[in-house]
């Protein structure tokens, strides 16, 4: 009866412990406290490459964990890369046009 | 529309739909993720060509505040994972609880969130006629906060579309809508609320602390 059956292995019932939401809050408040005290530190150009490694840390748990990445079939994933890739082409070609100019912005 | 019980008549089964709305939100959070890279690649333009001018401004951020933010929205994301723990777990009564502690802690990073504002009108640090920035770099100081306005304001808007799309949620949940065995909406409502989240983990570290250590 069902004609096509698009992601057999992912029925999307798949129940996350309070166990593992509570041990990605606690590494999430470790991150951002961690974060601040980095940036305390003079690291010269490495404080903002170390702010933003965090930061993409931080939001890969929360994706992965908090709104199921890990778990959900990979059509969603697919869309979750795509949109990560747009955003970098985005940021990636507009930065090097102005980076690259030396006079007025 | 023909529909039996939370199955509307075009799909298969619950699980098909849900499935179905999960990629519709998804899809819709990546448009939501070019919105706020633009914000972000105006930033890092202007924090490029100004270094100094968006450092010191970066400066007059109450970082301390900025902070309990930080804890209060990743706490509010926990209290909203464990209310679709709950709706999962067919749990009405703490699917309740726990969707009301997420507003809770939303509407507590929006009080501080004035409370930053207000500090920035009496400190003349909104961009506009009134704005007052000591040294020969003020105007670039005034691009820093016209960015910061623009990006902490749109962040704020979503929390409160936020805030309102939980009471919706809020309203069925007392109803029992989604602790029958469909609980779609409130993982999509999830999802958005832990996007939002996602987006201040980086507003954050870019205008509060990377220019900390001078």
């Amino acid at each position: 009866m069902a004609p096509m059956e698009s992601s057999t292995e992912h029925k999307s019932d798949h129940v996350v412990p309070i166990k593992t939401y509570a041990v990605i809050c606690a590494s999430l408040l470790v991150l951002t406290f961690l974060t601040y005290r980095i940036a305390l530190v003079n690291l010269g150009p490495l404080n903002v490459v170390v702010a933003i490694v965090i930061a993409c840390v931080k939001a890969t748990l929360v994706v992965l964990f908090f709104m199921h990445a890990a778990y959900a079939p990979r059509r969603t994933r697919l869309v979750i890369m795509a949109g990560i890739f747009w955003m970098l082409l985005l940021l990636g070609l507009t930065l090097a046009d102005y980076l690259t100019r030396i006079p007025v912005l | 529309m023909e529909r039996s019980g939370a199955l509307f008549g075009h799909f298969r089964d619950l699980d098909q739909q849900k499935q179905t709305a999960s990629l519709g939100m998804w899809v819709f959070l990546m448009t939501e993720v070019m919105f706020f890279g633009g914000l972000f690649l105006a930033y890092t333009i202007y924090r490029w060509k100004y270094h100094d001018a968006f450092g010191a401004a970066s400066r007059e951020l109450d970082v301390s505040l900025g902070a309990i933010n930080t804890g209060v929205l990743i706490l509010s994301s926990f209290t909203m994972a464990l209310g679709v723990w709950a709706s999962e777990m067919r749990k009405r009564k703490l699917l309740c609880i726990f969707l009301i502690a997420t507003m809770v802690l939303g509407g507590v990073f929006l009080t501080v969130k004035g409370f930053e504002y207000a500090q920035k009108f009496e400190h003349h640090l909104v961009p506009g006629p009134n704005f007052v920035f000591p040294g020969p770099e003020s105007q670039h100081a005034e691009i820093f906060f016209a960015l910061y306005f623009l990006m902490t304001g749109m962040h704020a808007v979503h929390m409160i579309i936020g805030e309102g799309l939980l009471l919706v949620l809020l309203i069925y949940a007392w109803k029992g809508s989604f602790t029958g065995g469909y609980n779609a909406p409130i993982e999509n409502g999830g999802l958005y609320w832990h996007f939002v989240d996602i987006v201040w983990i980086f507003l954050f570290p870019l205008l509060y602390l990377i220019d900390l250590h001078h």
